[in-house]
């Protein structure tokens, strides 16, 4: 049995409620007024000491998570005064910086718009948290639904602080998304009478998330990355680099954006890349461990994008607000903060406290959900305690194949019952216990329906970008950003290379950049983009040692306790 | 809680050969930031889903090799690991447009001809982290039964071990790569109602109603939200 025997007790009370809860059905939707009190109580979002204003750049002033408000008004790392401009090494048409779904797309875009392209990633091609992705990919392609349905779910989730020209290009492009991807080869879920098999989400009013068992993310990106790389072996004019994420970029003296400099992590050599349009798809920032919550980010996700965006003059929006997925992994501690994807939830796993109770419907917005299991543990005591000191609630999969049939388990979820099986806790017999972690940044830097940006040259698509999802993103809302935006985006970035006249490159918005820190005082900000975590332990560095990444306060091993010893 | 970590137990593993001592319970890759490594390669993810931390290990007292990612999978005591973060396997050319078998054609053994040399070692299914049948699916796309290989191979990480092994220097994942991406486009069946609502899209059928709700107040909005109705979820 993998669950200690102090768990034992409250796991059994689980099982002992479950016939009860069966014919109770799930518990009551949280009505409106109570929703916004108990989000704004508990939700890491409200935590007033955990933010600070900005003192420099177009979002001066704005309230933002302090760990991020650091990054933006952090210094460069390189030095303008000694770099040769003349010595461009790529000259191309788009430059797209980041290589998940939505760099993918828009490369993939670009090129088809007849301009050349190259990717700078920073890991491996396709490295990114678009692999992760599991519940799916939303659209609203059956009868019953609509974009105009889709539309005010997207609203209503993100409390009407979206951009509704952003939500509405979301819900229209959605259908055709899904369509795209498979006639590249993406293998969706089907119904026996070869319709979409699509299920309901956390906010959706309407089944419309696509799937691919539980790999969506994974089969939308291994098909993409296969893409982009058969048409560069067929020679056609899109290349990438990998291990060479962009440092700063590159502007004109017309005050366009005009390329980048990129930089090998291996070898720490720079690179020029002169580009007619710069398009922006890192990312999230979950590696920053925002008020030192885990995550369920890929290792590269540093809000690079943010920063690069920030200092050339890009506004951003509702940078005070992250999602927390509600149920991610809080045993065992080597899997802390892992993603339990929201599917599990959707096929009919009720969350339950420590005495097996209801306390929250499965399926509210994100938001909501996470701050009713923080209620429950923090208020109300009613959380289960691990050895290590998480506290968690159940999720209660069982309930999935007592609902829905056995074998229910392993043909939807079959990524989540082998990572739980890795530590020996079958998910088709046992609860999990899962607490809300640091999973999407909900806005990001401001763009318009044809993801550009107010800077002259400068795109941004998928969860860098902001406006979209409003103060909260709905569940298979991000994957489809991905595929619109980026879209968009490569369409967009190619028209505006061929109309563009570029001017001379030039570093002077570093130079500015460097003497308003200096003038507000902020010379002792880390550099920044910040690349990668550093999570190496180190006791003794040779003095004088300059690591790569930013050194990490947070310990990628769960166990808090022991901290590295 | 201080409790706990006078308790822990420190294990040996050697990296690369090299001696170090962890904490007994950290993954492989945790092991590694444990002893001072600042990773860049052999890192992604980390939770077993984009294969970038494929890994080999034996014991000090056991050589026969192993394989996991290093994500995954917890230290044991006198484990000696090493990382493989990238394998220079072939890939076949293809256009996936251009991918849609006629009756009795093969299109994996054309883009793969090799697959044909398989001798049924079985190395690659004792290797694959995700303990898929790869030898099976190799065996399937030799027969071109694109959907076998499609559900045998579709939780592939394309981490690449596979081909790492492989006495004939085939290429399991990316056949089955080939095959998926043959299957999606081409045998799937198509959803006419995807179609239908993208034709029905293009002909502007819903502009009005969403023009309607773009000018709406956020009062207005709140309230049509609060009394839209909610699908049963299956």
């Amino acid at each position: 049995m993998p669950y200690p025997a102090s768990m034992e007790e409250s796991k059994r009370k689980v099982e002992e409620t479950r016939p009860k809860r069966l014919q109770k059905g799930p518990a009551e939707r949280i009505p409106a007024e109570e929703r916004d009190a108990l989000v704004s109580k508990f939700h890491p979002d409200f935590l007033k000491e955990q933010f600070r204003e900005l003192k420099i750049g177009p979002n001066r002033g704005s309230r933002t998570p302090l760990e991020i408000a650091d990054l933006l008004e952090g210094n460069s790392r390189i030095d303008p005064d000694k770099i040769d401009l003349n010595k461009v090494d790529h000259d191309v048409d788009v430059l797209v910086i980041g290589c998940g779904g939505a760099g993918g797309a828009a490369s993939l875009l670009a090129e088809e718009n007849g301009a050349s392209v190259l990717i700078s990633s920073k890991l491996r091609l396709g490295d990114a948290n678009t692999i992760g992705a599991q519940a799916g990919t939303q659209a609203c392609d059956r009868p019953n639904d609509s974009p105009a349905i889709h539309y005010l779910d997207v609203m209503g989730g993100g409390h009407y602080a979206n951009v509704p020209e952003l939500v509405e290009a979301l819900a229209k492009d959605s259908p055709d998304a899904i369509r795209w991807l498979e006639e590249l080869g993406v293998n969706w879920d089907k119904e026996p009478d070869n319709s979409y098999h699509e299920l309901s989400g956390g906010g959706a009013s309407r089944r419309r998330m696509h799937s691919c068992r539980d790999y969506t993310g994974l089969e939308e990106m291994r098909v993409i990355r296969d893409e982009i790389k058969q048409r560069h072996w067929h020679k056609r004019d899109i290349d990438w680099l990998e291990f060479e994420p962009a440092i700063e970029l590159l502007m004109d003296d017309k005050g366009q954006v005009a390329g980048a400099i990129l930089m090998n992590v291996e070898t720490r050599q720079m690179s020029i890349v002169r580009a007619k349009a710069v398009v922006i798809a890192t990312g999230g920032l979950g590696r920053t461990h925002i008020q030192g919550f885990p995550t369920t980010n890929h290792y590269g996700a540093t809000a690079d994008g943010l920063v690069l965006a920030y200092r050339v003059g890009c506004p951003l929006v509702h940078m005070d607000t992250m999602q927390y997925h509600p149920t991610g992994a809080a045993f065992p501690p080597q899997i802390l903060g892992f993603l339990v994807t929201e599917k599990v939830r959707t096929l009919g796993a009720e969350v339950v406290n420590c005495d097996g109770e209801q306390f929250v419907h499965p399926l509210e917005a994100r938001d909501t959900e996470a701050s009713a299991e923080i209620r429950e543990c923090k208020e109300r005591g009613k959380g289960v305690t691990t050895p290590t000191g998480e506290v968690g609630l159940w999720l209660d999969s069982p309930m999935i194949e007592i609902k829905r049939g056995e074998g229910t388990i392993l043909r939807e979820l079959p990524a989540m019952v082998r990572q739980f099986a890795r530590f020996d806790i079958d998910i088709r017999k046992e609860p999990m216990l899962v607490y809300p972690t640091l999973h999407y940044q909900n806005g990001g830097i401001v763009i318009k329906v044809d993801a550009s940006t107010p800077v002259p040259g400068l795109f941004a698509a998928g969860e860098v970008e902001g406006g979209v999802h409003g103060t909260n993103r709905l569940i298979g809302n991000s994957t489809l950003d991905l595929f619109v935006f980026g879209r968009r985006a490569g369409r967009a970035a190619a028209k505006w290379a061929k109309e563009v006249k570029p001017g001379k490159l030039t570093l002077d918005h570093v130079r500015r950049w460097r003497r308003e820190i200096k003038e507000a005082g902020l010379e002792g900000a880390p550099v920044s983009p910040m690349l990668l975590p550093n999570y190496a332990r180190t006791e003794r560095p040779v003095p004088g040692f300059q690591p790569l990444g930013q050194v990490s306060s947070y310990t990628p091993f769960g166990d808090r306790a022991v901290r590295w010893i | 809680m201080a409790a706990v970590s006078e308790k822990v137990q420190m294990v040996d593993i050697y990296i690369m050969g090299k001696h170090y001592q962890v904490p007994e319970g950290l993954t492989i890759m945790t092991a590694l930031e444990y002893c001072g490594y600042n990773l860049i390669r052999g890192c992604g993810c980390r939770e077993g889903f984009c294969g970038a931390c494929a890994t080999i290990y034996n014991f000090i007292n056991d050589p026969t090799i192993r394989y996991a990612l290093a994500c995954q999978t917890v230290v044991q005591p006198n484990m000696v690991i090493t990382q493989i973060p990238f394998f220079p396997a072939a890939e076949a050319l293809y256009n996936v447009e251009d991918l849609e078998p006629k009756e009795g054609e093969n299109k994996l053994t054309e883009l793969y001809p090799d697959v044909l040399t398989c001798f049924g070692c079985n190395n690659c299914t004792k290797t694959c982290p995700q303990d898929l049948e790869v030898m099976e699916f190799v065996s399937d796309s030799i027969r071109g039964d694109y959907q076998k290989v499609h559900e045998k191979s579709f939780d592939c990480l394309l981490c690449g071990l596979c081909a790492a092994r492989c006495p004939q220097g085939l290429q399991p994942y990316n056949i089955a790569l080939a095959a998926r991406r043959l299957r999606g486009a081409h045998i799937a069946p198509k959803s006419q109602h995807n179609l239908d609502r993208i034709k029905e899209i293009q002909e502007g059928k819903f502009d009005a109603e969403l023009k309607k709700l773009k000018k709406m107040t956020k009062d207005e909005l709140r309230d049509l939200y609060a009394k839209r109705e909610i699908e049963p979820a299956l």
